[in-house]
């Protein structure tokens, strides 16, 4: 493994604070990144309704972005293609408490979100849903680009 | 040589080794670079995207190269210790040996899903969560608490049967074997697993809990046990195919090992049955 990962590790852990999913960049994180691959074939999710409620005590919502079939910034940052919760757009946004949820969309038209990544949800609110029963009111960590 | 072992067969020595050399790979940040890349793959691996590591004919060797390095540097730390396997359709319960105090931990308390006994507890001081999804730095379990139980030797069979390795559009749509264990369609039995154990092993950061290795030693020995099957099936795709890793492409983030390379196990260890 390459030093630098590790030493980035390691200060991440020293900072104890948020935002500790984004590890840093490093020659491995490098390896991880792809050159854009414009594909065409995405789901449209822009025919999903928005949604905003209070689930559990936290603020879910959800609306389209209107770009759904776009890469958004796919292979525009720096390499670091491995934590690139921005990196995939698939046409719509979720936040819990207003932080976002990174969320995918399936082949058959399915959702999973970093927080049940393993389980196929139906559609976004019960995704969200989701989230919140396993959050436990803990508050996500930002999803961002090293 | 190295041979992995079913679980519920270590010794205490053998248990308290393999712990051991966990927690070492903890302290120096090396476990930690494990859970980076793994998470940075499932977030990046897409269905209508490139994809290496989950929903592609590469899941398996992936996984396979995968923890074959984590093997490696287990024994850097302790050259006896091999990873061992969670056969998950026998040892089916939270009260198995594999969740007590003296191996991994028992499953999370009630409110914050905290593991509250072992050497991964937070009380231990020694398994700080630093890869993370959420804001909580202990590991979680909700062993068994989902919708359904473990998957069955029954279920586990009928997949074993099936004799395509894989098949366009290679993604969690897929037929065939490896979506089948990979458990995106069918009975669902790798994503079953994570999702019954709970707490970090449903997210992106699943290598967190030790219990990741364990479990995707077992889906390693499927593999294995299906090519034993099949002798005749290939993985697929073998020709170039966009987005996926063929047989002789490279994978990332190695860039050195190809699926092709990873068909045959035995040069790097052997499993006990």
């Amino acid at each position: 493994m390459p030093q630098a990962s590790r030493r980035t590790v390691i200060g991440v852990t020293a900072g104890a604070l948020a935002g500790l999913a984004a590890a840093g960049p490093s020659a491995l994180a490098a390896g991880l990144g792809r050159a854009a691959s414009a594909d065409g074939h995405r789901p449209p999710a822009t025919d999903l309704k928005p949604f905003d409620e209070v689930y559990r005590g936290r603020r879910i919502q959800g609306a389209p972005t209107g770009t759904a079939g776009h890469h958004g910034a796919h292979g525009a940052h720096g390499g670091h293609g491995g934590h690139g919760g921005q990196a995939h757009d698939f046409g719509y946004r979720v936040t819990v408490d207003g932080e976002e949820l990174h969320v995918m969309r399936n082949a058959d038209g399915s959702w999973i979100s970093v927080v049940n990544h393993y389980e196929t949800y139906a559609e976004p609110r019960a995704l969200a849903r989701a989230a919140v029963v396993e959050l436990q009111g803990a508050a996500l960590v930002p999803l961002a680009l090293a | 040589m190295t041979v992995r072992k079913n679980q519920a067969d270590l010794t205490r020595a053998e248990k308290r080794r393999f712990v051991a050399a966990l927690l070492e790979l903890k302290r120096s940040g090396r476990y930690d670079e494990f859970v980076d890349i793994h998470n940075g793959f499932i977030m990046g691996d897409t269905d209508h995207g490139e994809r290496v590591g989950h929903r592609s004919p590469s899941f398996l060797p992936w996984h396979r190269r995968f923890l074959i390095d984590f093997e490696r540097r287990l024994q850097e730390v302790d050259p006896s210790v091999a990873l061992p396997y969670w056969d998950w359709t026998v040892d089916r319960t939270p009260t198995a040996s594999l969740w007590a105090a003296d191996f991994l931990g028992g499953t999370g308390r009630t409110g914050d899903g905290k593991v509250m006994d072992g050497a991964f507890a937070e009380t231990s001081g020694s398994w700080s969560i630093n890869i993370r999804v959420d804001q909580r730095p202990f590991l979680r379990r909700a062993l068994g608490s989902g919708r359904r139980g473990l998957p069955t030797r029954a279920e586990v069979d009928a997949v074993l049967a099936m004799p395509v390795y894989d098949a366009s559009p290679w993604n969690s749509a897929s037929s065939g074997f490896r979506n089948n264990l990979e458990g995106w369609r069918g009975a669902d039995l790798h994503n079953r697993v994570h999702v019954w154990v709970g707490g970090q092993m449903t997210t992106g950061v699943s290598p967190n809990d030790p219990v990741f290795w364990l479990h995707h030693a077992f889906v390693d020995k499927l593999w294995a046990d299906w090519q034993a099957r099949h002798p005749r099936s290939s993985y697929l795709p073998v020709e170039p195919t966009r987005n996926v890793v063929a047989l002789n492409d490279t994978m990332r983030p190695w860039n050195d090992v190809t699926p092709a390379d990873m068909l045959d196990h035995t040069p790097y260890y052997t499993y006990d049955g």
